[in-house]
Parts: C-alpha cells; sequence; structure tokens
C-alpha cells in the first residue's frame, strides 16, 4: 500500500478517536454541560492554525533569503490550510458562544483579532491570485505573509493583555487555570490528530503547487517555441 | 443532554470545512494533471 494511504488512513483513525472522546470519553463540564464539547475541536483547531501560519511565516522568510520555489511553495500550501482550520474556529465559537453568551459574536479583542487574522490570510491569497509573474508573487506575498505572521501572537495574548468576553486561557493561564486530567488528555488526543490533519493537508496542498510549477513550466517552453516558429515560417 | 443538537452542529460544520478543502484541493490537482497532459502532447507533437 502506498505511504501516503496509510498516512490518510492513520489520520482518520486518529480523527475518529478523538471524536469519540470528545463525545463519550471526556466528562460533561459542571457548568456549561454538553456544549462545552465543542471546545475539544474548537481549540486544538485555533493552535493548529497558529502552527500552519508559523510553517508559513518561515518558508516566506526562507524564501526571501534563498528564492528557492520550494519555499514559497511551502508558504501558500500552509497559508491555505492554516485558513481552513481559523475557519473552523470562527465557525464553532459562535455555536458554542450562543448557548453560553445569549449571543453570537462580540467584537472582543480576541474575536476581532481572530477575525482579522482570517482577513488577512484571504488577502495573502487573493493578491497571490492577482499577481501573474511567478518570481513577483512569490516575493509579494512572501513579503506580506511575514506581515500577515505578526497577528498570530496579538491572537494569542489577547486574552492576557485586555479584558476580554472570550474565557480566560485554560493552558498556560496561570495559577486557578487549567483542565481536569480527563479533559485534558482528550484535547491532547483531539490537537495530535488535527496537527497530522494539518500536516497531510500541507503535505497534499503542496503537491498541487509543485504541479502548478510543472504546468508553468511548458507553458513556458510552448510559449517560447510559438514566435520560433513564426519566425520560421 | 441539553445543547446536543449544537455541539453536532458544530463537527458537523468543523469536519464539513476539511472536508470540502480536500475535495477541492483534489479537483485543482486533477485540472491541472489534465493540463500537464495536454502541454506534453503539445511539446512531444512541436519536436
Amino acid at each position: 500500500m502506498k505511504k501516503s494511504v496509510i498516512a490518510a488512513l492513520a489520520v482518520m483513525v486518529l480523527l475518529g478517536g478523538a471524536a469519540y472522546a470528545s463525545f463519550f470519553v471526556a466528562p460533561t463540564e459542571r457548568t456549561m454541560g454538553t456544549i462545552q464539547r465543542i471546545f475539544y475541536l474548537h481549540m486544538p483547531s485555533a493552535i493548529t492554525a497558529f502552527a500552519a501560519f508559523l510553517v508559513c511565516f518561515v518558508a516566506n522568510v526562507l524564501y526571501v533569503l534563498k528564492r528557492e520555489q520550494s519555499w514559497d511553495w511551502l508558504g501558500v500550501s500552509a497559508a491555505e490550510v492554516g485558513l481552513a482550520f481559523v475557519s473552523v474556529v470562527l465557525v464553532t465559537g459562535p455555536i458554542w458562544a450562543k448557548p453560553v453568551w445569549g449571543i453570537w459574536w462580540t467584537w472582543d479583542a480576541r474575536l476581532t483579532s481572530t477575525f482579522v487574522l482570517w482577513l488577512l490570510y484571504v488577502a495573502y491569497l487573493l493578491l497571490r491570485s492577482m499577481i501573474e509573474d511567478p518570481e513577483r508573487r512569490a516575493l509579494l506575498s512572501a513579503v506580506f505573509g511575514i506581515f500577515a505572521f505578526l497577528d498570530v501572537p496579538l491572537v494569542y495574548m489577547s486574552i492576557r493583555w485586555w479584558r476580554t468576553q472570550h474565557p480566560q486561557p485554560v493552558i498556560f493561564g496561570g495559577p486557578g487555570s487549567g483542565l481536569a486530567p480527563a479533559m485534558w488528555r482528550v484535547d491532547l488526543l483531539s490537537w495530535v490528530a488535527l496537527m497530522s490533519l494539518m500536516a497531510l493537508l500541507v503535505r497534499y496542498r503542496y503537491e498541487l503547487e509543485a504541479l502548478r510549477g510543472k504546468v508553468d513550466a511548458l507553458r513556458l517552453v510552448v510559449s517560447e517555441r510559438e514566435p520560433r516558429e513564426a519566425e520560421a515560417q | 443532554m441539553k445543547n446536543l443538537g449544537s455541539v453536532f452542529a458544530a463537527y458537523l460544520l468543523g469536519w464539513g470545512i476539511f472536508f470540502v478543502y480536500f475535495v477541492s484541493v483534489g479537483r485543482r490537482m486533477a485540472s491541472l494533471r489534465d493540463d500537464v497532459e495536454r502541454l506534453k502532447k503539445l511539446v512531444g507533437r512541436d519536436k
């Protein structure tokens, strides 16, 4: 069996296990009840998105320094996958918020900075779609990507720096914060499952970008040949 | 089990986003593979 198929099956098993644990293994939270189970998808998705954007940031910096196409491919792949994870965060958050806060959304520092993060990476992808020249596209989007990443620490620190409607940090939140061991284990399993999914998706998306590079190279060969043939005629 | 429907909705939508993304990459990849084949034929024919 191909390695990629085995990896995909392993990720599916992990995701299934994480979902099962979120519904049937994690204890019901005393104050919020069943709705708190969204946490096991919401929070690990957010951390996984940060990890994907970190990969994008590193790839963008390396592209600016080395100008190697493969770093550009990795950058756009990680940005797109990170955007999918932030979208999950932005969808699951309001579904949790409505029964707990009584509102779907509020413009507090955490929610607003997360929404801005989503917009920044949408802009990153839009910018790429507007530039034809591959080298110019790679350089401009790398520079934009480096600046876009500055919002990631802001999102992370927002609930530490400002008083927000969003709950205070549960992990690395200082004295009084933390999870019950059974909840922590389920959260860790979900995080491992989603990080594996992220790695799989980035790899898959990278293959797409490599294929695009091949198409660009072939198009160049065809377009260079056409004027020569016209001259010969 | 109050709000169980909301929990299911959140998981369905979350997993739905990943699934749609996975399918969209697959479709784009299939379209590019067609382009590669077409361009290879074009280059090969002109040799």
